[in-house]
C-alpha cells in the first residue's frame, strides 16, 4: 500500500535500529503514550528488535482503558432504557461496568449499535425521530474534533433526539502526573502522533522544560516509531530535553487550529477521573454550558451513579508504566480478551491485549520457513 | 525491570463478564467463544466419534463398508445480495465445501428455508436460480427441501440451510488432526476478499472497494489436488474467524505449532487498505471460496502446479510450515524478522476507535 509500504520497509527499520545500536550507552526507559503505539510495536515485534538497553514501557494513551468503571455504569443504564439507541465505538462493547456489558445489554433486547464515527451516529438520529440517540463519546484529543463535529452538526440541523456522553480525556496533565510520581521510571516519551495532529506540539515545550525530559511526536508504523525512540535516545544520549518532531508528515507545531476552534467551542475543561490512575485535575472536556442540552448526563439523569472499582487487577500500574502485563498473576489465566478483569485487555490498544494476542507464549520455537 | 516492585494500591478492575448465561453476538463469531459453546454445550450430551472429530464434515462407515461425509450449514447473511454472491450461492457452496474439506466427493444437499412475512418473492426466485447455477457448477443435486415462514420482524428476510452428503474413498485419512511436522501450510488464493465485500455491501464502510466476494465451490479444485498427492493431511476452508482461526483449530487437533511468514500471505491491496482502516487483520476476515492444504513437503510441488491450472486455484501459495512446537500455537514471523502470535479471535471482531 503506498504511503504505507514505505514505512513498513524492514531495510529501513533495520538500519535505523542500527544506528540506535550506535548511539545508545546505558541503558534508559522510554513510554510510548498511545495504544495505537503500543499496539504497533507489540504486533510487530519492535521491542525484540531493539538493543537491550532500551525498555519500552506502555502508556495511558488508550482511551478504551482509561475510561472510568462509573462512565460504563452511566452508558449501561442509559444504553438499557427503552426508546434509546446507544451507539459506541466497536471496542466499547466489551468494557466491563460494575454488573454487564454493552454485548450483554444487547442480547437483553438493548438496542446498542457499533457507528465508525460519530457522524454516522447523529444520522441514525435523524432517521428515527422517535428514539433517542446517544453515541459514546470517548477519547483523547484525537477523537475530539469529530464529537465536536456532530454537536454542531446537530445544533445546526436542529435534530433534538441525539446526545453524547462524554469522557474526554487530554494527553499533556497524564504526562505530568505520571513525571509527578514518586515512583515514575520514565526518561523519555514517545508523545501520541495522531493526537499532535490535532493539537500541535506547542502544549510539550514547557513539560519538557520543566522536567528535563525529551519528548519526540511520534507516528504508529515501525519505521515511525524506531525513528522516534532514535530522535529520543539521540536526546538522552547528549544530555538534552527538546521536544522533536519525528512525525513531520503528519503534525506542526501548532496542530489543526479549525480542529481547536472547533473543540473550544464546545468543550470547556474539567477534572477527570482516568480508569486506573485516578482523579487527574484538568485532564478532560465537558460540555459547556452552551451546549449542556446535548449532554446526555444530564438528559437521562445518570449523573449520580458512582462505582468502586474491584481490586482485582493491576491495569493502573501497567498504564502508568509501572509494571508489564505478564506481571500481573491474572494475566493469560484469570483474565484473557474474552473474559477481562480490567479494560487494559479489553481494547486491541490495551497494553495487556497486545501483550496476549501476540506475546502469550515466548516466541523462541519460530524458525525461517523456505 | 527494577527489582521493586510498588505495593498494588489504587487498583482498578472491574469483576469479569464471561457471558455465560445468555448468547451474545460473539458467540457467533467462529472464535474461542464459538468453541467453548460447541465444547460445553454440545459435545457433552451429543458426543460420538466423528462428532468429536470436530472436522467441517462428520465421516461415517456404512456396513458394505463404504464411506459418507456429512455436513450441514445454515446461512444468514445480511444483506441477501452482495457483490460476487448472495445467500443461495453461498448456500450451495458452504456445504459443498465442507463435505469436500474431508476429501469426500459431494453428492447431495437439502435445503430448508426459513422465509419472513412479506419477503418479495421475486428476491425468493432469484435465490433460488443462484442455487441452481451453483449447484450445477458444483455437480450436486438437491433432493429435499423444507420451507418454513415466521411473522414479520422474526427473521430478517431469508434464512438458508443446507445440508451435503458425500461419498469418500476409503483409503484417504484426511483431517485436522493428521498435520505433521514438516508438512506445508498452502492458501489457495487471496484471503478476506468475503468478509470485507459484505460489511461493504451492509453499506457501514463508508467507502467503496470494488472487492468482489470470492464464494465458490471448491469440489473441483480438491478433486485435482487429489489426484496430486496421497499426502494431503488437512484440508479446511477459511471461512467465518479466517485463516488465523482454521490454523489455530488445526495447530490444536493435531498438536503442532504453525509458523506463517507475513510476506507470502496473499492479500489483494482493496483488502488490505479496508483492514487499515477499519483496524481489522486480514487473517480473522472471512473467505468463502477458498482452502488450506496441509501437505507433506516433497508433494507440495505438485498439488501447487495443479492448484494452478483450476479456477479456484490459480493464486495458491505456500505460507507457512508446520513444527513440532509450540504445540496448538500458531505463529507469524513479521516482514521484520521478529515473531508474534496469531491467536484465535475472542468474540466478536471490534472496529478499533481510532
Amino acid at each position: 500500500m503506498k504511503y504505507l509500504a514505505e514505512y513498513r520497509d524492514a531495510e529501513l527499520v533495520h538500519s535505523t535500529i542500527a544506528k540506535i545500536k550506535e548511539t545508545v550507552s546505558q541503558p534508559w526507559t522510554l513510554m510510548e503514550i498511545c495504544g495505537g503505539q503500543t499496539h504497533s510495536i507489540i504486533k510487530n515485534g519492535l521491542d525484540q528488535l531493539l538493543p537491550d538497553e532500551i525498555e519500552l514501557v506502555h502508556g495511558p494513551g488508550c482511551p478504551v482503558c482509561v475510561t472510568p468503571l462509573e462512565l460504563i455504569d452511566k452508558a449501561l443504564a442509559i444504553a438499557s432504557q427503552p426508546d434509546v439507541i446507544f451507539t459506541s465505538y466497536g471496542d466499547m462493547l466489551r468494557v466491563p461496568g460494575s454488573q454487564a456489558d454493552l454485548f450483554s445489554i444487547r442480547a437483553q433486547g438493548g438496542d446498542v449499535r457499533v457507528v465508525y464515527s460519530p457522524l454516522d451516529a447523529l444520522k441514525i438520529a435523524q432517521e428515527n425521530p422517535n428514539k433517542e440517540v446517544v453515541f459514546f463519546a470517548i477519547g483523547f484529543e484525537t477523537t475530539a474534533p469529530a464529537n465536536v463535529m456532530s454537536i454542531l452538526q446537530a445544533e445546526q440541523l436542529k435534530v433534538s433526539n441525539y446526545s453524547i456522553l462524554v469522557s474526554h480525556v487530554r494527553v499533556p496533565p497524564a504526562i505530568e502526573t505520571i513525571l509527578g510520581s514518586p515512583n515514575n521510571r520514565v526518561q523519555g516519551f514517545l508523545a501520541a502522533g495522531h493526537v499532535c495532529a490535532v493539537m500541535g506540539y506547542w502544549e510539550y515545550l514547557p513539560i519538557a522544560k520543566k522536567y528535563q525530559i525529551p519528548i519526540s511526536v511520534t507516528g504508529f508504523e515501525p519505521l515511525d516509531i524506531v525513528q522516534g525512540i532514535l530522535d529520543t535516545v539521540e536526546s538522552l544520549e547528549a544530555g538534552e530535553s527538546p521536544v522533536k518532531n519525528s512525525y513531520i508528515r503528519a503534525v506542526t507545531e501548532q496542530g489543526n487550529k479549525a480542529a481547536q476552534q472547533s473543540i473550544n467551542r464546545v468543550f470547556e475543561s474539567c477534572d477527570r477521573k482516568w480508569r486506573g490512575i485516578g482523579l487527574i485535575p484538568n485532564s478532560g472536556w465537558r460540555l459547556n454550558s452552551a451546549y449542556a442540552d446535548f449532554d446526555a448526563e444530564q438528559r437521562f439523569n445518570v449523573q449520580a451513579i458512582e462505582a468502586e472499582e474491584s481490586p482485582l487487577c493491576i491495569s493502573g500500574l501497567v498504564l502508568q508504566g509501572i509494571k508489564k502485563p505478564a506481571e500481573c498473576e491474572a494475566f493469560g489465566n484469570l483474565c484473557t480478551p474474552e473474559n477481562p478483569l480490567g479494560a487494559t485487555m479489553v481494547s486491541d490498544e490495551g497494553a495487556c491485549a497486545a501483550y496476549y494476542r501476540y506475546r502469550n507464549q515466548p516466541a523462541e520455537n519460530a524458525r525461517d520457513i523456505k | 525491570m527494577t527489582k521493586e516492585l510498588p505495593s498494588l494500591e489504587g487498583p482498578v478492575c472491574a469483576l469479569p463478564k464471561s457471558h455465560k448465561d445468555r448468547i451474545v453476538i460473539g458467540h457467533g463469531s467462529g472464535g474461542k467463544m464459538t468453541a467453548d459453546l460447541i465444547r460445553d454445550i454440545f459435545y457433552p450430551p451429543l458426543s460420538n466419534p466423528a462428532l468429536l472429530a470436530g472436522n467441517d464434515a462428520g465421516v461415517v462407515q456404512l456396513a458394505d463398508g463404504s464411506m459418507l461425509a456429512i455436513s450441514t450449514d445454515a446461512h444468514v447473511v445480511s444483506p441477501l445480495f452482495f457483490p460476487g454472491g448472495d445467500i443461495g450461492k453461498l448456500a450451495i457452496c458452504g456445504t459443498v465445501n465442507d463435505v469436500a474439506m474431508v476429501g469426500a466427493k459431494p453428492l447431495y444437499l437439502t435445503a430448508s428455508f426459513i422465509l419472513e412475512e412479506g419477503l418479495e418473492l421475486s428476491i425468493l426466485e432469484s435465490v433460488v436460480q443462484s442455487m441452481k447455477s451453483s449447484a450445477e457448477e458444483a455437480g450436486v443435486e438437491i433432493i429435499s427441501g423444507d420451507t418454513k415462514v415466521v411473522a414479520h420482524g422474526e427473521a430478517d428476510g431469508l434464512y438458508i440451510s443446507t445440508t451435503g452428503v458425500g461419498e469418500l474413498n476409503p483409503g484417504l485419512k484426511i483431517g485436522g488432526a493428521e498435520a505433521k511436522p514438516g508438512d506445508l501450510v498452502i492458501i489457495s488464493g487471496t484471503i478476506g476478499e468475503h468478509g470485507i465485500a459484505v460489511l461493504e455491501a451492509r453499506g457501514e464502510l463508508g467507502f467503496e472497494s470494488n472487492l468482489e466476494s470470492d464464494t465458490a465451490p471448491l469440489n473441483h479444485l480438491v478433486a485435482a489436488m487429489l489426484t496430486a498427492s496421497k499426502n494431503i493431511h488437512v484440508l479446511r476452508d477459511p471461512t467465518r474467524g479466517g485463516v488465523a482461526t482454521a490454523l489455530n483449530e488445526i495447530s490444536r487437533q493435531s498438536g503442532v505449532g504453525i509458523i506463517l511468514e507475513e510476506d507470502s500471505l496473499p492479500i489483494l491491496p482493496a483488502v488490505a487498505a479496508a483492514c487499515e482502516m477499519l483496524g481489522f487483520d486480514p487473517l480473522y476476515i472471512a473467505n468463502e471460496g477458498k482452502l488450506l492444504a496441509i501437505v507433506s513437503q516433497e508433494d507440495v510441488e505438485n498439488v501447487l502446479a495443479v492448484m494452478r491450472k483450476t479456477r479456484y486455484g490459480e493464486n495458491a501459495a505456500v505460507i507457512g510450515v508446520v513444527e513440532g512446537s509450540p504445540q496448538g500455537r500458531v505463529l507469524l514471523k513479521t516482514v521484520l524478522g521478529s515473531t508474534r502470535i496469531v491467536d484465535v479471535l475472542a468474540g466478536e471482531m471490534l472496529p478499533r476507535i481510532c
